[in-house]
């Protein structure tokens, strides 16, 4: 309990602490730090992340398949428990159904049988975005060494679970069930990472190629890409007003 | 016979005016038919440099380069002299066209399939595709931002990449660029330039 209020009122100190407005309406309160960590990141990209991901591209297509659709179950585990706190509970019953499905037939969610069976995938969710979803500003904008961009408010989620909030974590990491290891959770969020990384090689390759401020291009990016999640919405018209366009000359 | 002739004028007036009306070209047949050009420029067996050129080509003739240059620079368009503006659109277009030019060559041959239009009011329609997945990308969702106050000459002042807007991206690197220099529009125009001249 005592946990929980420290954690609590941790958040609500972090939340409240004064924010600077930098590009645009971006708070990027720590600007020089980010900096800094985006490029020790950008550096372990360059040597160890990309070459794996490239490597991992190599695999024939049922491996990567299987792979990304065993870590896309396993996602479901930290989704349902945000559907619910969200109230999307027609979302909840829909993921567990998958996750029972996929889990079972679908041996450990290596074959996506829910979706042959009707049952749609659904988009991802996490306490970030049941944060969002609640009305907790994002905060500041942070870049967290290997993880990469974050908010406060999305840090704060992912902190949540770690205390207990992701079920994979605790049966592997925080509790001995004598059936997992810590490394497979390790394991599990490395092949996450790999897995993305692998399907956007050139997409971010031709970002960094043509951005002047390749820094600012993905802090745009995650930021945008944060509030879409959070509204559950592919609609431009929640993320980019008309009235932005307004008095702009044209060709 | 000056009845006839002010009929006969009237009549060509009035076959102008609505073959004229009949030119507006639909955002989406506008968007499917820049795509098919773009994949045609890029399936083409020439060099890389004759495809960015074509490309560019392309670009001048679909894009609303200046519209999207002003919506880049944000709150800082009002307040630069006209000089400065004047010097911005020359910059802002060669950094766009290379950029351009440079991102879209390296894809070869793109499916993108056009799939729905959505008129949000009489100056924007947000048109809908999807570029056809490959075996090293899952399919991406593409909405184009098309400026239709000109029916006849439609323009693309926007692509939102999965939810992810280009020119929203593109006005906040400018906006930190120009943060980072105490305000100064100048040192954009610097890192505009020394992009364009690598």
């Amino acid at each position: 309990m005592k946990k929980i209020l420290s954690f609590v009122v941790l958040s609500l100190l972090i939340f409240s602490y004064p924010q600077k407005s930098s590009a645009e309406g971006v708070k990027d309160c720590f600007e020089g730090l980010n900096r800094a960590t985006f490029a020790l990141n950008q550096g372990l990209d360059k040597v160890i992340v990309e070459p794996l991901a490239k490597g991992y591209r190599k695999l024939p297509i049922p491996i990567r398949t299987g792979t990304s659709n065993m870590l896309s179950n396993l996602s479901n585990l930290i989704t349902i428990p945000n559907n619910i706190l969200q109230g999307d509970f027609r979302s909840a019953g829909l993921n567990t159904a998958r996750l029972s499905v996929n889990t079972t037939i679908g041996i450990f969610g290596i074959f996506d049988v829910a979706q042959q069976m009707g049952l749609m995938k659904n988009s991802k969710e996490d306490y970030g975005q049941t944060l969002g979803k609640w009305g907790v500003g994002e905060g500041c904008y942070l870049v967290l060494p290997i993880l990469g961009p974050s908010t406060v408010r999305d840090s704060v989620g992912t902190i949540a679970s770690i205390l207990g909030g992701d079920p994979w974590y605790n049966v592997t990491v925080k509790n001995d069930t004598q059936y997992f290891k810590d490394s497979d959770y390790y394991i599990s969020k490395g092949s996450d990472g790999i897995n993305f990384r692998s399907k956007n090689i050139e997409a971010f390759d031709n970002l960094e190629k043509n951005s002047i401020d390749f820094y600012a291009s993905v802090r745009s990016l995650y930021l945008q890409d944060r509030k879409q999640k959070i509204l559950n919405s592919n609609k431009i018209i929640d993320t980019q007003d008309d009235s932005d366009w307004d008095d702009v000359q044209s060709n | 016979m000056f009845n006839k002739i002010a009929n006969f004028l009237f009549l060509v007036i009035f076959c102008l005016s609505l073959s004229n009306s009949s030119q507006a070209i639909e955002p989406d047949i506008f968007v499917q038919s820049t795509v098919n050009r773009a994949s045609q420029t890029l399936s083409k067996n020439i060099s890389k440099k004759e495809k960015m050129l074509e490309l560019q080509k392309l670009a001048k003739d679909t894009v609303d380069i200046k519209g999207i240059g002003f919506y880049t620079l944000g709150k800082y368009r009002k307040e630069i002299s006209d000089d400065q503006k004047v010097k911005y659109s020359e910059l802002f277009e060669d950094y766009f066209l290379k950029s351009f030019s440079s991102r879209l060559s390296e894809y070869s041959n793109p499916k993108i399939n056009v799939i729905s239009k959505d008129k949000k009011n009489d100056k924007y329609t947000i048109v809908s595709s999807i570029l056809v997945a490959t075996k090293d990308r899952p399919e991406v969702k593409i909405d184009w931002r098309i400026y239709t106050k000109n029916p006849d000459n439609p323009l693309i002042r926007d692509l939102i990449i999965e939810g992810l807007s280009l020119a929203r991206t593109q006005k906040e690197e400018f906006a930190s660029i120009i943060k980072s220099n105490n305000g100064n529009i100048e040192a954009l125009f610097e890192s505009l330039k020394k992009f364009i001249n690598e």
